[in-house]
């Protein structure tokens, strides 16, 4: 009687280590993800730092009037978690690409420059402008309160189902050389 | 003559040290009589003149100034942010004015396809404005021709 009810004893053990190690391993997760989403992380970089960093900070998305900064992951990454892990996935090839070296240089930089520009403008063309639109909502956007310029630009903008980054290129960073996408606004010969 | 010198000297001596007093009130710098250690007063902040109302020339020849915000537009080698708007292929779309084809016309007079890189840097001739008043005041007028 006694070493039957010893045999069918629940063991605890194994599920509070199982539970225990399950939240250790998430907090650990979360925190990776929350970490590897801030400015210090992102420019810890040398192409980061050096290239795309520093021209953001001549622009209104780091420093204006009412001093509301958007930092890198606000433009370049979504906040839901199903797209975030996504992206966090596609970066291990950007990280394979800095131990490789192949924009190590300010000279490899402006190289592959137009290539990767690209790449950002199609993904945000595609999503819609999602991470524009975190902060510059549509329907809290009142139009008459900007300038006459401004405003006729976004009704037609409108009227034509344009998304954000089609017209808002190179907003926070410098451009590529836009030859093959303006060439009528690129120095002539 | 040793003596002479030795007696001038004290004379001279004698005379700056009268005149210090009177020249110290006198000497005025630049900047006024306010303290060294008060610094200076720092110049208003002016506002760019952003109405996109164009502004009247003050003679023929005046390069058109520009009536909005120019801050952040980059001109350089990959891009001209003004002509982005302004290019022949861009102005309709973005209802501006176009640039004239004297911007397609080298330095050595030669018609060229796009615009020339003598007239590319547009900030060279053509600047924002500010509400400020003129720093010195004057009667200036437009030329007859512009009345």
């Amino acid at each position: 009687m006694l070493e039957s009810t010893n045999k069918k004893r629940f063991k605890w053990g194994p599920y509070l280590f199982g539970g225990v190690a399950g939240m250790v391993l998430l907090a650990a997760f979360l925190g990776e993800l929350h970490y590897s989403a801030t400015e210090k992380f992102c420019i810890s970089c040398h192409e980061m730092e050096a290239n795309v960093y520093m021209e953001y900070k001549e622009t209104a998305h780091y420093m204006n009037k009412s001093g509301v900064r958007a930092i890198c992951t606000d433009c370049h990454l979504s906040q839901h978690l199903v797209q975030k892990v996504g992206r966090k996935v596609k970066a291990v090839n950007e990280v394979f690409q800095h131990f490789k070296g192949t924009i190590n240089s300010r000279e490899k930089f402006i190289e592959k420059r137009l290539h990767l520009a690209e790449k950002v403008w199609a993904e945000m063309k595609a999503n819609d402008s999602r991470e524009c639109r975190s902060c510059h909502s549509a329907k809290s956007m009142d139009y008459t309160k900007q300038s006459k310029r401004a405003m006729e630009q976004h009704i037609k903008g409108d009227d034509e189902k344009k998304t954000c980054i089609e017209c808002h290129k190179g907003i926070a960073h410098k451009l590529p050389d836009m030859q093959t996408i303006d060439p009528s606004a690129v120095i002539g010969i | 003559m040793k003596r002479h010198t030795a007696k001038g000297l004290l004379i001279l001596m004698g005379l700056v040290a009268m005149a210090m007093p009177a020249q110290a009130e006198e000497l005025k710098s630049l900047r006024g009589s306010r303290d060294l250690a008060a610094g200076s007063e720092p110049p208003e902040i002016n506002r760019e003149i952003s109405d996109d109302r164009p502004i009247p020339r003050n003679y023929v020849q005046q390069p058109p100034l520009i009536p909005h915000k120019t801050e952040g537009y980059r001109i350089d080698r990959n891009y001209n942010k003004c002509l982005s708007c302004h290019s022949w292929a861009n102005y309709q779309q973005a209802k501006a004015t176009k640039i004239p084809p004297t911007h397609f016309v080298g330095r050595d007079g030669k018609e060229l396809a796009n615009v020339s890189a003598a007239r590319y840097f547009c900030t060279q001739c053509h600047v924002p404005q500010t509400d400020t008043r003129p720093l010195v005041e004057n009667e200036f007028e437009p030329v007859k021709a512009l009345k």
